[in-house]
C-alpha cells in the first residue's frame, strides 16, 4: 500500500499509465462507440484523404484506416500482452530455478540461457514465422514469448542468487521447508516489483517485435494490428505518394504506447531503486 | 587449470568466450536449419503450386517439381539434407534462390551485405559515444539538464526504429524535398569507387543513418545515466570528493568505472538493434540484407531468407566476440584473472 502510494505520487508513472489507459479504451471500447464499419469493411477507394466520411481517410484497400486504428491497437496490445506473459513466465522459473539450484544445475541453466541470448531474437523470430504456416494472433505472442526470455531469466537468476543469501531464507531452510515452498513462499514474492518491470519490458517488446515481424511481411493472417497496417502502406508506397493518414496514425499510436509503457517502467524504477530517485 | 592457462588469464578468458561462441553458432546453425523445415509440406509444392496458378501443363509442372527437388536437395532424408547443408554453409555456398533462380543465395547477399555493414555499424558506434556522453554528463550535472536529457532519450529510445524512419522520410523527403525518398545511389549510377557516385550514396545515406544513431543515443545515454549516478553515489566517490580531488579528475574516475558495463552493452545492441534496423532499410529501399529480407518473404523465398538470417547470426556473433576481445584487454580484473566468466 505504501508503494502505490509512492507510486501514485510518481510523475513519469502516473502519464504513462494514463496514456496507456487511454489507448487501452480507445482499443477496447472504439469499436463498439466511434464507428459503425468494420475493420475489413471498403468504405472508399485508394488513399481517400481524410473526409467527415472516414475521419482519417482510407487504406490502400479502401479501408477506413480510423477504424483499422483501433482494431490494429487491439490486436497488438493482445499480441504483446500474450508475448510478455510467456516470456516472463519461462523467464522468471528459468530464472529462479537457476539462481535456487546452484551448482551444475545453475551452469547447465544459464549456458543454455547465455547461448540463446548471443543469437539475434529476430533471426529466430522469422524462421519460427516462416515455419508456422497459419499466424493467428495468439500464435505469433507466443512466438515472440518464446524467443524473448532469456533477458528476465538473467536478471531473475540474479535476484534469487542475492535473495538466496538473506536471513528469512536461511529460518526457513532450517525449519525444513521444501525447495519448491521455498521458492514460491520466501522468494518469488520479494521480487515481485522486480518481475512486474520485466513483465511491462516484456510487453513493450513484444509490441514492437509484433510490429518489425509485420512489417516483414510476417504478420498475422486475416487481422489487423498496427505492423500489419504499416506494412501494406509500405508495400503500396504510401509514404512516396504522401498518403500521410495511412501510415501516421499507426506510427504514432506504436511510438505512444511503448513511450508511455517505458515510462511508467522507468517511474517504478526510480521507486524501487532509490539511488535512483536523489540525482543532484 | 590446465597448465597453458597458468599466469595467462587473458588466454582463458578468449578460450571460454570462443568456446561459448561456438557453442552459440552451432545453434545458431541447427535452428537456422530446422525450424523452417517445421512446415508441414514442402516448400518447393509451394512454389509449385504458385507457378501452376499460370496455365502450365501437369506433365511440366511434375518436371518442374523433380528438377526443384533435386536442386535443393528436398528428397534426401533429413540427416543428409543437414549434411549437405552444413558442408555448404563452410564453403559458403548457402543454396539457390528461388525467386532470382538460377542465382546463389550468397551471390546475391554478398552484394547486400556490405550495405547493412556500412549503415549500421558506424550508426551503432556514433550513437553508442554520443549516447554515453550524454547520459554521463546528465548524471553528472543533474537539475534541469538531466531532466530535458532522460526525458528526451526516454523518448528517443521508445520511439521504434522504422517509425521514426517512416516519419524521417515523409517529412525530410516527401513533405520538403531535401533528401532522396529511397535507395541507395540515384538511379543511373552504378556502384564503383568513384568521387560523384561516393557523393550521391553518401546524400542517400544521410536519413537512414540519422534515423538509426537517434534511437541509438537514446537507449544508451538511459544505460549510462544510470551507470553514472550508482557510481557517482559510491563510497570511492564520496571518500575522493572529500579528499578534495578536483571535479574533473573524479568524473574521469566515475566515466571509466560506468562505462565497463556500457561495452557489454555495446555488444548486446549489435544483436538487438538488428532486427528494427533491417526494416528501417526496408522503409527506405536501402539495398542492403533489410529490404532483400522484405521481398524474399513476399516471394516466399526460403533459402534466401534462411541465408540471410544465417549471415545475420554470424555478423552479429562476430561483432560480439570483438567486443569481447576488447573487453579483455579494457577490464584489468580479467587480465589480473580475478572475474570468472559465465
Amino acid at each position: 500500500m505504501e508503494l502505490l502510494r509512492i507510486l501514485l505520487r510518481s510523475n513519469r508513472f502516473m502519464a504513462g499509465f494514463w496514456i496507456v489507459t487511454a489507448v487501452l479504451a480507445f482499443a477496447l471500447l472504439g469499436p463498439t462507440l466511434l464507428t459503425d464499419v468494420g475493420p475489413f469493411q471498403r468504405v472508399g477507394g485508394l488513399f481517400n484523404p481524410p473526409s467527415r466520411d472516414a475521419l482519417l481517410g482510407t487504406d490502400n484497400f479502401g479501408r477506413d484506416v480510423f477504424t483499422q486504428l483501433m482494431y490494429g491497437t487491439r490486436t497488438s496490445l493482445y499480441i504483446g500482452l500474450v508475448a510478455g506473459f510467456v516470456a516472463t513466465f519461462i523467464g522468471v522459473t528459468i530464472g529462479t530455478l537457476a539462481g535456487y539450484a546452484s551448482g551444475v544445475v545453475e551452469e547447465a541453466l544459464m549456458g543454455f540461457t547465455n547461448v540463446l541470448i548471443t543469437i539475434p531474437p529476430i533471426v529466430v523470430l522469422i524462421l519460427l514465422s516462416v515455419a508456422v504456416d497459419t499466424r493467428t494472433a495468439t500464435t505469433m505472442g507466443i512466438i515472440i514469448g518464446v524467443t524473448a526470455w532469456p533477458w528476465t531469466a538473467r536478471a531473475v537468476r540474479a535476484q534469487t542468487s542475492s535473495l538466496r543469501t538473506r536471513e528469512h531464507v536461511a529460518i526457513a531452510r532450517i525449519s525444513g521447508v521444501g525447495s519448491l515452498e521455498m521458492m514460491l513462499v520466501e522468494i518469488l514474492p520479494y521480487m515481485f516489483s522486480y518481475i512486474f518491470m520485466a513483465f511491462i519490458l516484456q510487453l513493450t517488446g513484444g509490441i514492437l517485435a509484433e510490429a518489425t515481424l509485420s512489417m516483414l511481411g510476417l504478420g498475422p493472417f486475416q487481422t489487423v494490428s498496427l505492423g500489419t497496417m504499416l506494412h501494406w502502406s509500405l508495400l503500396w508506397e504510401s509514404v512516396r505518394v504522401g498518403a500521410w493518414w495511412a501510415f501516421i496514425p499507426a506510427t504514432v499510436f506504436l511510438s505512444i504506447t511503448t513511450f508511455s509503457l517505458i515510462l511508467m517502467n522507468a517511474g517504478m524504477d526510480e521507486i524501487f531503486n532509490p539511488t535512483l530517485r536523489h540525482t543532484r | 587449470m590446465l597448465r597453458v592457462f597458468r599466469n595467462r588469464p587473458y588466454l582463458l578468458y578468449l578460450t571460454r568466450k570462443a568456446f561459448w561462441y561456438l557453442v552459440a553458432f552451432v545453434a545458431a546453425v541447427a535452428l537456422n536449419f530446422f525450424l523452417p523445415r517445421l512446415i508441414p509440406g514442402n516448400p518447393v509444392s509451394v512454389i509449385v503450386g504458385q507457378m501452376s496458378a499460370g496455365a502450365v501443363e501437369s506433365a511440366t509442372l511434375e518436371r518442374l517439381y523433380t528438377a526443384f527437388m533435386r536442386d535443393f536437395g528436398l528428397d534426401q532424408p533429413l540427416h543428409v539434407q543437414f549434411w549437405t547443408y552444413l558442408t555448404g554453409v563452410l564453403q559458403g555456398d548457402l543454396g539457390t534462390s528461388f525467386m532470382l533462380y538460377p542465382s546463389k543465395v550468397w551471390d546475391v547477399i554478398r552484394q547486400a551485405l556490405p550495405w547493412t555493414v556500412a549503415l549500421q555499424v558506424p550508426a551503432i558506434l556514433v550513437g553508442w559515444i554520443v549516447g554515453n556522453v550524454l547520459g554521463a554528463l546528465a548524471a553528472y550535472k543533474g537539475g534541469t539538464f538531466d531532466r530535458f536529457a532522460f526525458t528526451g532519450s526516454l523518448m528517443l529510445s521508445s520511439i521504434p526504429y522504422f517509425c521514426l524512419a517512416i516519419i524521417f522520410v515523409y517529412a525530410f523527403a516527401v513533405h520538403w524535398p531535401l533528401f532522396p525518398a529511397s535507395g541507395g545511389y540515384s538511379f543511373g549510377y552504378f556502384p564503383e569507387w568513384s568521387w560523384a557516385f561516393f557523393v550521391d550514396a553518401l546524400y542517400h545515406y544521410a536519413l537512414p543513418f540519422l534515423s538509426l544513431v537517434l534511437v541509438a543515443i537514446g537507449g544508451q545515454a538511459i544505460g549510462m545515466r544510470e551507470m553514472a549516478i550508482y557510481e557517482l553515489n559510491t563510497d570511492y566517490v564520496n571518500y575522493a570528493k572529500k579528499l578534495g580531488v578536483s571535479d574533473r579528475r573524479v568524473v574521469r574516475y566515475v566515466f571509466r568505472n560506468a562505462m565497463l558495463p556500457q561495452i557489454t552493452g555495446l555488444a548486446i545492441s549489435f544483436g538487438t538493434l538488428i532486427g528494427g534496423a533491417l526494416v528501417t532499410e526496408a522503409v527506405f529501399s536501402y539495398p542492403g540484407l533489410g529490404s532483400l529480407l522484405f521481398t524474399a518473404i513476399r516471394q516466399v523465398d526460403y533459402p534466401m531468407i534462411q541465408g540471410i538470417t544465417l549471415i545475420i547470426t554470424l555478423t552479429v556473433l562476430l561483432a560480439n566476440f570483438l567486443v569481447d576481445i576488447a573487453y579483455g584487454f579494457i577490464d584489468p580484473r580479467i587480465r589480473a584473472g580475478q572475474v570468472g566468466e559465465r
